[in-house]
């Protein structure tokens, strides 16, 4: 059996509130840290805390996410951004020029259906505003998109990019990946950078996956 | 997008996972799962996952068929298995595919009704055949009319004590006299199509349904989907459904 | 409940499937079922079968219903026609209706909806094939479900049910039980603060029986908690 990180369960007792500091995905009851999630235990020697194995993107501010126009609004667009919340996308955060839209039919920037690597400018209870005013947001033309579950997004970076550049430079395509869990794929060998990813995704928790992938690629 | 992208694969006869275009995906039957039933069967194609429960009970025939047992099947579109289905009445989809089954079956005489009479115009076993969705990754009808012929071969007649159904004690088989094989073509981009997934479905242009018989005959047919078929088109399908249906009868 | 039989539930300290009087039916457990689901389960407690799918935290509709503060949670427990003797007509009964409701509760604080405002998690169990304890075992289903969906709990939810036939006290009713028993009693609970969360009971029993049925069932919750967590811990490989 492949060797695995520390998983816990929600409802586990990781340790004690006066000895560490709670992180990520843990709560406090009676002095004793424990798990909110099915997930991964990460002790850092401050610091207690889990990493959920699965469960949907929850928005923080300077994600970057990719994300799909939905709808053309009068002065912005609304933006599915594959999570519980919509996200907005401001006119005067999507275009540089000063627009009078009463007067423009703004869908000759961004229409519905397109796609786009934008920004988390705001957040605010169920409201969430992107801005595209960051040299890394683009429209993301052509190209499949698919999705994995946010929290592995790390997992399928790898450490300073190396795990998703391994998958680019084997499969020769251009990958975009959005802390939303949702992965934009353009290039030659897409259906084979498509099962890399999916492969990362089911198997994020196991050590040694980065040689499954390094295989995997290079039949 | 992602339309688009999978209408190219499908213009050139690729498909996302690889599959040929008259490939069905790994099917799995299991019968008699349902200790309770009369007769089950649950059919995975793909990830695609339906179970099937056949339920006797008494019940007074149609005054038309005064001699013969009845016959109804039903479907549920559980919303468990597809986060857009709804809870409520079966929808026109889940009415649809309850039709559809219910046509391939009685249209073969697949099952001997007039064996299910106990006293004519007054007492007939009655079948219940009950579609239930697990999950929903396309292909539904091929998955349910399976399932549902699976589980009527299995399924029994319970003992009947004083007018009384004795569940655990088994009179004998129900008299299953055909075994309709139901198979979905789709056309798409001037291409025909097995066993499209839920994504691929979306994309179809048509679809004709064919249930077929073990002596090749067929004994019904459904044309769904918005856009038309030629008279080429709608022959080719059978041909190629009926030629389809011996290997998918090899799984009962 | 509150059928009557002259056969005898209990033979020389056995039920009618040589279980003790405590003793649970096998468990069966597993997660990861249903693709489509954001998180399911199966799960048997002898010939009794439930499936749970979760999907959210998700967009509610319509927005009216939104909470500005919480997501709401959604709960709807079915019996599949078939899972039942004489065939069950398909879609709500009142008896579905209720334990629909009773679930919820079940379920609903050992969730930190709190996390999520203006969202909505939805818990279907579908009962697949029904002998005895349906809805206990229902709310196991729905418990793994929603920690495979990694939605935030503060524990899991453990439920058995209990009762009491031929003056002796048993736990796990399977259906002959469950029509012929002298009281039902089903309870849910999260067991590291033992916190009770669904309690129902018709039938008449003493206080002082109450209370033995109770501890037992506590006893009993432990032992589903570990298989939960073991299934939980057997998806991710270890």
């Amino acid at each position: 059996m492949n060797e695995v990180r520390d998983i816990v369960v929600p409802g586990e007792v990781l340790g004690d509130a006066k000895e560490k500091r709670i992180g990520y995905g843990t709560f406090v009851e009676d002095g004793k840290i424990i798990s909110k999630f099915l997930g991964i235990k990460k002790d850092s020697n401050e610091y207690l805390s889990v990493v959920p194995l699965s469960g949907v993107y929850i928005p923080r501010m300077e994600d970057r996410i990719i994300g799909f126009i939905t709808d053309v609004e009068k002065a912005g667009w609304l933006v599915d951004i594959n999570s519980p919340w919509q996200a907005f996308l401001p006119l005067s955060e999507g275009v540089d020029e000063f627009i009078d839209f009463k007067r423009t039919d703004i869908s000759k920037f961004y229409d519905a259906g397109d796609v786009i690597y934008a920004q988390v400018a705001d957040t605010k209870r169920g409201d969430v505003q992107l801005t595209m005013r960051t040299p890394i947001a683009r429209k993301l033309k052509g190209g499949i998109t698919i999705k994995i579950t946010p929290s592995k997004v790390p997992r399928l970076i790898g450490k300073e990019g190396s795990m998703i550049n391994t998958v680019k430079e084997k499969t020769g395509t251009i990958i975009r990946v959005g802390q939303n869990g949702v992965v934009w794929i353009s290039g030659e060998k897409v259906e084979k950078a498509i099962k890399a990813i999916k492969m990362i995704d089911e198997k994020a928790h196991i050590i040694g996956l980065t040689d499954e992938i390094t295989k995997l690629l290079s039949d | 997008m992602q339309i688009g992208y999978m209408y190219r694969l499908l213009e050139n006869e690729e498909r996302i996972d690889g599959r040929k275009m008259d490939e069905f995906r790994e099917i799995k039957v299991e019968t008699n799962l349902i200790e309770n039933a009369e007769g089950s069967a649950r059919v995975k194609l793909g990830k695609t996952d339906v179970i099937v429960g056949v339920k006797l009970g008494i019940g007074t025939p149609f005054s038309d068929m005064p001699n013969m047992g009845v016959l109804k099947t039903g479907a549920e579109f559980t919303p468990i298995a597809d986060p857009d289905f709804e809870s409520g009445p079966p929808g026109e989809n889940a009415t649809e595919l309850a039709r559809i089954v219910d046509r391939g079956i009685r249209e073969s005489d697949g099952i001997d009704l007039e064996k299910l009479c106990l006293k004519e115009k007054e007492k007939v076993w009655e079948v219940f055949i009950d579609v239930h969705i697990i999950n929903n990754d396309g292909n539904l009808i091929d998955a349910a009319a399976l399932a549902a012929v699976a589980a009527l071969k299995t399924a029994n007649i319970p003992k009947l004590e004083d007018d009384k159904i004795i569940r655990d004690k088994v009179e004998k088989k129900l008299p299953v006299l055909h075994e309709p094989i139901t198979v979905t073509i789709g056309k798409i981009a001037g291409k025909f199509i097995f066993d499209p997934n839920k994504e691929e479905e979306e994309v179809l242009d048509a679809k004709l349904i064919v249930a077929v018989m073990e002596d090749g005959k067929v004994c019904a047919m459904q044309k769904s989907g918005v856009h038309g078929l030629t008279e080429e088109d709608v022959e080719k399908m059978i041909d190629l459904a009926i030629k389809k249906s011996k290997g998918l009868r090899k799984l009962l | 409940m509150g059928m009557k039989t002259d056969e005898k539930l209990i033979v020389n300290g056995k039920r009618l499937d040589e279980r003790k009087p405590n003793e649970l039916r096998e468990i069966e457990m597993k997660v990861g079922v249903i693709p489509n689901a954001n998180g399911s389960a199966q799960v048997k407690f002898g010939k009794t079968v439930a499936i749970a799918g979760v999907y959210g935290p998700r967009t509610l509709f319509p927005k009216h219903r939104q909470k500005a503060d919480t997501a709401i949670i959604r709960c709807r427990y079915n019996m599949a026609p078939f899972s039942v003797d004489d065939r069950a007509s398909p879609g709500p009964s009142r008896r579905s209706t209720e334990i629909s409701k009773v679930t919820r509760l079940s379920l609903e604080p050992a969730l930190f909806l709190e996390d999520y405002p203006e969202t909505v998690v939805d818990v279907y169990i579908e009962i697949l094939q029904a002998d005895g304890s349906t809805r206990v075992t229902g709310i196991n289903a729905a418990s793994l479900a929603l920690a495979d969906a990694g939605v935030p709990m503060r524990d899991l939810v453990v439920a058995v049910s209990g009762g009491k036939i031929d003056d002796t006290i048993i736990l796990d009713l399977c259906g002959k039980e469950d029509n012929y028993s002298e009281a039902d009693m089903p309870i849910a609970f999260m067991p590291r603060k033992k916190i009770i969360t669904l309690f129902q009971m018709d039938g008449q029993l003493t206080p002082k029986e109450i209370k033995i049925i109770i501890k037992e069932q506590l006893k009993a919750g432990e032992k589903i908690y570990e298989k939960q967590k073991e299934v939980l811990n057997k998806k991710y490989g270890k």
